[in-house]
């Protein structure tokens, strides 16, 4: 069977397309690394792609917000290819720095609106943080956290991590209609709400990742690609097995198989 | 006359449930004294001229200045508050602040970049700054807003301001004042030598100045300021290490050393002849063998004055400056390591000299500036130290490291005749130009000087964008050979690449930032981000479509020659014309005198009246101390994630808040079990008496850090910084070559060789009796090991309640003489000594690693500042495990808090206890001993003579190591 593959796409400044490369081999994809000047100059090509990846990173340094430079030039030159890709329902996922992209394109929550329905703003706590946090599924919904019970322990790395929404009726609007794919958790699973550290950022709800309505456009501020394999997770000298994040990247995987 | 375009002015402010600045500058201005204060609200300024519609404004403030979610923006007609409201209300100032014209301003770069993404053309140049609403309930005078201003909110070297409404000021746009400059040398006499190289800042000696004279008389003709410049540069105590060089005397030892480096340091290298040793001294950094397919590259630097003057910017190029270093070797960065010292950060701002910027901004400004650098360029910054003493007030250190992975043989170091010479990355301009002059002139604000000379600001952006290039460009073989542009510009850069050959350098072609740059300003500029290349003809053009690819400029400046000459041309002009001989070999060696009789100080300034030790009290004391204290808040601003290779990290233990002894790496990429292991050694209060035994401590400390979480000792090697006063004292000096010997000592004891190091010398501040002191002695050690299995690593923190607690290396010990214990205010009725190496170290820590790689040991704390009981507290709090132990019949102080070299702690469970005791048989029986054992009982016990006398619970202890 041949394997699905994923564009990682990789702009001025993106800095975990490798680790999320990796985890995409290991759920059993085709993963290759494509700097977006490359589609530019049509060297690549958007449809031999069956998965779209935005890494995390500091896309063109953060400069004027976290991902608001890249964001912008998915609209501008890729407007018609990103449509293409989400309608044809092909999954995209968004991690970190990819996650502020998606939202500050106007991709997430509801693709194709204009981007002033939610944003992703500095942290509570007001700097930047590089922790471990436990992620629970909610979305049944989103491809990419359909099925998946068991929570995940990965790290966050981030100072522009809190999730806001300009109205409260937006929040019930995702919840209704099962568009919060993850949310942060305290290590036993019962979810975090506003406790810090847990909830790392004052994210509202305690959300860590949101979904479009369809579900296959997902985006998270923590990195599940960074606890793929046992000896990444902290504890591990204490005879702990954390639970990995690979189960999100084989759930985008078997969708697209 | 022509009208320049308007400039137009967007304020940008968050709503206030979101504005985390304005609160934090409030919290700073509280410390700072300014009580009266009652808020401080903080909005960003832009300034765009050009030729805008109202629609090109709204697009751009809505598209790129804000975010409609969480921010507004308002243009000049709609301000929050209005000058004459300001005036109204006398208790509401406003100061704005705006970057020089000149300093590196990646935000003004992006929004002219995406102003024409967005179809707006008329954008003509961009200027960013801040303005600041403070509101007070007392009045505030002029001179205490300037005051504030320049406390809090900005910094004069990269920043002006102004009460009210700034006006935005841009590089102006000048022709060079001057084209090339002959200096008339050959008929000056040596006063007027010595004044030449004064008033050019060359620092430059007579001895020297005679040497560059005598070469010219023999040419025939006199220097252009290009060649005097490059020369000063080339021979500069920065690139050449003059003092490691240099021939010591000693009237009082009658000795002569003919060079530090090659007495000492190297010698230790090539004595050792590790076979794993790829390169030591010769490259930007050195280069061990990891496995089969890779190699591992190892640079630390320093970067102290920088940091001084502008800490962000001082840090961020530091760590920028040791990034390209790696990047030199061809390798791939894979991680940072980071140490700093500080002045204390409680100091009074009113007792602070003149310009010297208070220790917790500095501290603040350094942490900040890795921060963003390494976290940028996405390489996890994964272990480090932060050390106080009073010192280092006016003079932190900063030393930045980096660690790289290049695939066996892959770094290509042979220019060839006829090879383009390259220049990657950032445009040049008048960075870091005789930096010390320029930040000591007044600038005035209203001449549109450029000032960026003084400092330098780094874009980790363009670096991280260099890593791409240079990683794809090594694997491609583009390149014959690869250099950094470093200090001297492209003068090194060029030069130390074509030192063997020769070159041709057009001048011309180089992208500047602003014109009016001198030539020679051009050639010596360092300006951050570049990278040089010798690349043959037929692999430009790829070159060039990796660089298009990956958005970093690429120069074409000439071509490598077999000439053995270095020649520059200017506008058709040939503005230098050097010979590589003279420009690399010329310069006459340094004679220096020292002072070798070791001076024990034994006037020990902090020792307590107090006879009666509160044990119990001195132990938190010591927790909370902060050389000791958790460093979880700096840890946790770094990413030290990254690149999913980090095994074990900087944090540990049961809730991630543990301290580590050193980092453990498995890079991903690479195959099987192997890993890295990194860790540090630095002990300036040894220094302060014994400088040899500081040294010695230092290498023992770094290397029994790394051993302690599994590293093979047979397999380290160790990188060496120094920072020093000034050479020229022979006091200063002799305790730099008994320092030198000590590395030489302990290096060879242990096995394990220098790959690579720095001096940074002439650290000197001035106290509050208005002299010049030096800074204490510092020498850092940074080990670099080889750990064979990564599943065998461990970590400090207690694992298990029930298990036995050994001390190991209990023949080393504690000693008190430079220790912590002192400095908290303990009593000892003889300080002993510092310190030293002690007889077994070496087998111990085989032992300890053969019984690590047995699995026999649950976890391994060293033992260093403040003694066993601060290391056993450390392991209580990170396993969140109590544990009692019982001690001798011996001095209880020294015990508990004495320091010695060679020791550890270990947890060991009772099945294990048999084959742990095994390995240490023989000579070395004696070296362990069982203390006590781990409990459920969330608590720490001491007893002594059957007395409980320390009993801690693990909250306490907490408490006072997390402050």
């Amino acid at each position: 069977m041949i394997k699905p593959k994923v564009l990682v796409l990789h702009a001025n400044g993106t800095n975990r397309d490798a680790e999320v490369a990796y985890a995409f081999t290991l759920a059993g994809a085709d993963p290759e690394i494509v700097h977006l000047q490359q589609l530019r100059l049509n060297e690549k090509s958007w449809h031999d792609y069956q998965i779209l990846v935005i890494p995390g990173g500091f896309s063109y340094g953060d400069t004027l917000g976290a991902g608001k430079l890249l964001a912008l030039d998915l609209q501008v030159y890729f407007a018609d290819a990103v449509k293409k890709f989400i309608e044809q329902k092909k999954p995209v996922l968004g991690i970190c720095n990819g996650f502020q992209v998606l939202v500050k394109a106007g991709l997430l929550p509801t693709p194709f609106q204009n981007n002033t329905q939610a944003t992703l703003t500095f942290n509570a706590q007001g700097h930047f943080e590089c922790r471990w946090v436990t992620l629970v599924a909610q979305s049944q919904k989103c491809l990419w956290t359909k099925g998946l019970v068991d929570p995940i322990d990965c790290p966050v790395a981030h100072g522009e991590g809190q999730f806001v929404l300009n109205n409260n009726e937006l929040l019930s609007q995702l919840i209704t209609q099962d568009q919060i794919a993850l949310c942060y958790a305290k290590p036993d699973g019962q979810k975090a709400d506003q406790i810090y550290p847990y909830n790392p950022n004052g994210s509202i709800g305690g959300i860590a990742g949101i979904c479009n309505e369809s579900g296959t456009v997902m985006g998270l501020m923590p990195h599940p690609e960074d606890h793929v394999v046992d000896y990444q997770f902290p504890r591990w000298t204490r005879g702990q097995k954390g639970r990995s994040g690979l189960f999100l990247f084989k759930n985008g995987v078997n969708y697209v198989k | 006359m022509q009208i320049s375009p308007k400039i137009h002015r967007f304020i940008v402010s968050h709503k206030p449930e979101h504005d985390h600045t304005s609160h934090t500058l409030l919290k700073a201005s509280h410390k700072l004294g300014y009580e009266s204060l009652s808020s401080i609200t903080c909005h960003d300024l832009y300034f765009l001229q050009g030729n805008l519609t109202a629609n090109d404004k709204s697009r751009i403030a809505d598209k790129l200045l804000s975010d409609p979610v969480v921010q507004n923006w308002f243009s000049e007609n709609e301000e929050l508050i209005s000058d004459q409201q300001l005036k109204k209300n006398t208790q509401q100032y406003l100061i704005e602040i705006a970057l020089r014209p000149g300093v590196t301003d990646p935000v003004a770069e992006q929004i002219m970049r995406a102003a024409q993404e967005i179809g707006i053309k008329s954008l003509m140049q961009v200027a960013t700054g801040q303005r600041f609403i403070i509101q007070s309930h007392n009045k505030l005078n002029e001179k205490e807003l300037i005051q504030l201003a320049n406390r809090l909110l900005m910094n004069p070297v990269i920043h002006y301001f102004a009460l009210g409404k700034i006006t935005p000021l841009f590089p102006e746009d000048a022709t060079a004042r001057h084209e090339t400059e002959i200096i008339a040398l050959r008929e000056l006499n040596e006063q007027q030598l010595l004044s030449l190289s004064q008033q050019r800042r060359s620092a430059l000696s007579l001895q020297e100045m005679l040497a560059i004279q005598y070469y010219y008389i023999k040419l025939n003709r006199d220097p252009t300021d290009v060649e005097f410049e490059t020369i000063a540069q080339t021979w500069s105590e920065h690139c050449s290490h003059k003092t490691f060089k240099a021939t010591i005397n000693s009237q009082t030892e009658k000795q002569t050393i003919n060079g530090l480096l090659k007495t000492y340091i190297r010698a230790a290298t090539e004595k050792i002849a590790a076979p794993w040793v790829w390169s030591a001294f010769v490259d930007n950094a050195g280069i061990i063998e990891f496995d089969d397919e890779y190699q591992i590259a190892f640079k630390v630097e320093t970067h102290n004055h920088p940091s001084a003057i502008e800490p962000f910017g001082g840090a961020n190029t530091g760590l920028g400056g040791v990034i390209r270093d790696v990047l030199g070797v061809s390798a791939k960065p894979i991680a940072a390591t980071d140490i700093f010292c500080f002045g204390l950060p409680d100091v009074d701002s009113e007792k602070l000299p003149e310009g010297v910027l208070h220790p917790a901004r500095i501290r603040d400004g350094v942490v900040a500036g890795v921060q963003d650098y390494g976290n940028k360029t996405g390489i996890p910054t994964v272990n480090g130290a932060v050390y106080y003493d009073h010192g280092y007030t006016a003079n932190p250190l900063v030393f930045c490291g980096c660690v790289g992975l290049i695939p066996k043989n892959q770094h290509p170091r042979d220019p060839q005749s006829g090879d383009r010479i390259i220049l990657l990355g950032g445009r040049t301009g008048r960075d870091g130009l005789r930096g010390a002059t320029f930040s000591s002139m007044t600038m005035d604000a209203q001449t549109g000087e450029v000032a960026g000379a003084s400092v330098q600001i780094g874009n980790p952006l363009i670096a991280k964008g260099l890593i791409e290039v240079t990683v794809r460009a090594r694997d491609a073989k583009m390149y014959h050979a690869i250099t950094d542009c470093g200090a001297g510009g492209l003068s090194s850069a060029v030069g130390e690449m074509a030192s063997t050959i020769g070159a041709e350098v057009n001048l011309d072609t180089v992208k500047l930032k602003y014109s009016g740059l001198a030539p020679w300003e051009i050639w010596l500029s360092e300006a951050q981000e570049r990278m040089v290349l010798a690349v043959p003809e037929n692999k430009l053009q790829e070159l060039i479509h990796l660089c298009q690819i990956y958005d970093i400029e690429l120069t074409d400046l000439g071509y490598f020659t077999h000439t053995k000459q270095l020649r520059v041309k200017y506008k058709q002009q040939l503005v230098l014309d050097l010979s590589n001989e003279f420009l690399f070999d010329g310069m006459p060696l340094k004679n220096l005198e020292a002072d070798l009789s070791v001076e024990l100080n034994n006037s020990y300034l902090g020792i307590s009246k107090e006879t009666n030790n509160k044990l119990p009290e001195l132990l938190l004391k010591l927790l909370s101390h902060l050389n000791i204290a958790s460093k979880e808040k700096i840890i946790r601003l770094y990413d030290h994630e990254v690149q999913g290779g980090t095994v074990i990290k900087p944090l540990t233990g049961a809730k991630n808040d543990g301290p580590a002894d050193a980092c453990v790496l498995k890079p991903q990429g690479t195959k099987g079990k192997k890993g890295i292991v990194l860790a540090n050694g630095l002990n300036p209060e040894y220094g302060k008496y014994h400088a040899y035994r500081m040294a010695v401590s230092a290498i023992d400390e770094a290397i029994r850090n790394a051993v302690a979480v599994g590293a093979d000792p047979s397999r380290i090697a160790i990188l060496d910084n120094f920072c020093w006063g000034n050479p020229n004292d022979p006091k200063i000096l002799g305790a730099l070559v008994a320092a030198c010997k000590g590395c030489h000592d302990a290096a060879i004891y242990f096995g394990t060789p220098f790959i690579s190091g720095k001096d940074s010398l002439n650290n000197e501040y001035m106290a509050a009796d208005g002299k010049r002191h030096a800074i204490p002695h510092t020498l850092l050690i940074s080990a670099l090991a080889i750990i064979d299995d990564i599943t065998n690593a461990i970590t400090l923190d207690f694992k298990n309640a029930g298990n036995e607690i050994y001390l190991i290396g209990a023949n080393n010990k504690g000693t008190f003489l430079g220790s912590h214990f002192i400095k908290v205010g303990g009593y000892v009725s003889e300080l002993g000594e510092v310190p030293q190496l002690a007889e077994n170290n070496r087998e111990i820590y085989r032992q300890l690693h053969h019984a690590i790689n047995h699995k026999l040991i649950k976890s391994c704390h060293d033992i260093s500042e403040g003694g066993l009981a601060v290391s056993l507290a450390e392991m209580c709090i990170a396993g969140r495990i109590g544990c009692e132990i019982l001690l001798e019949n011996k001095s209880i102080e020294s015990q508990l808090f004495g320091e010695a070299n060679g020791r550890f702690l270990v947890e060991i469970t009772p099945e294990n206890r048999a084959a742990f005791i095994a390995c240490f048989a023989d000579d070395l029986a004696d070296e362990i001993q069982l203390i006590g054992k781990t409990n459920n009982r969330d608590s720490l016990t001491v007893k002594y003579k059957d007395a409980e006398i320390i009993h801690f619970s693990i909250d306490e202890l907490l408490k006072a190591w997390q402050g």
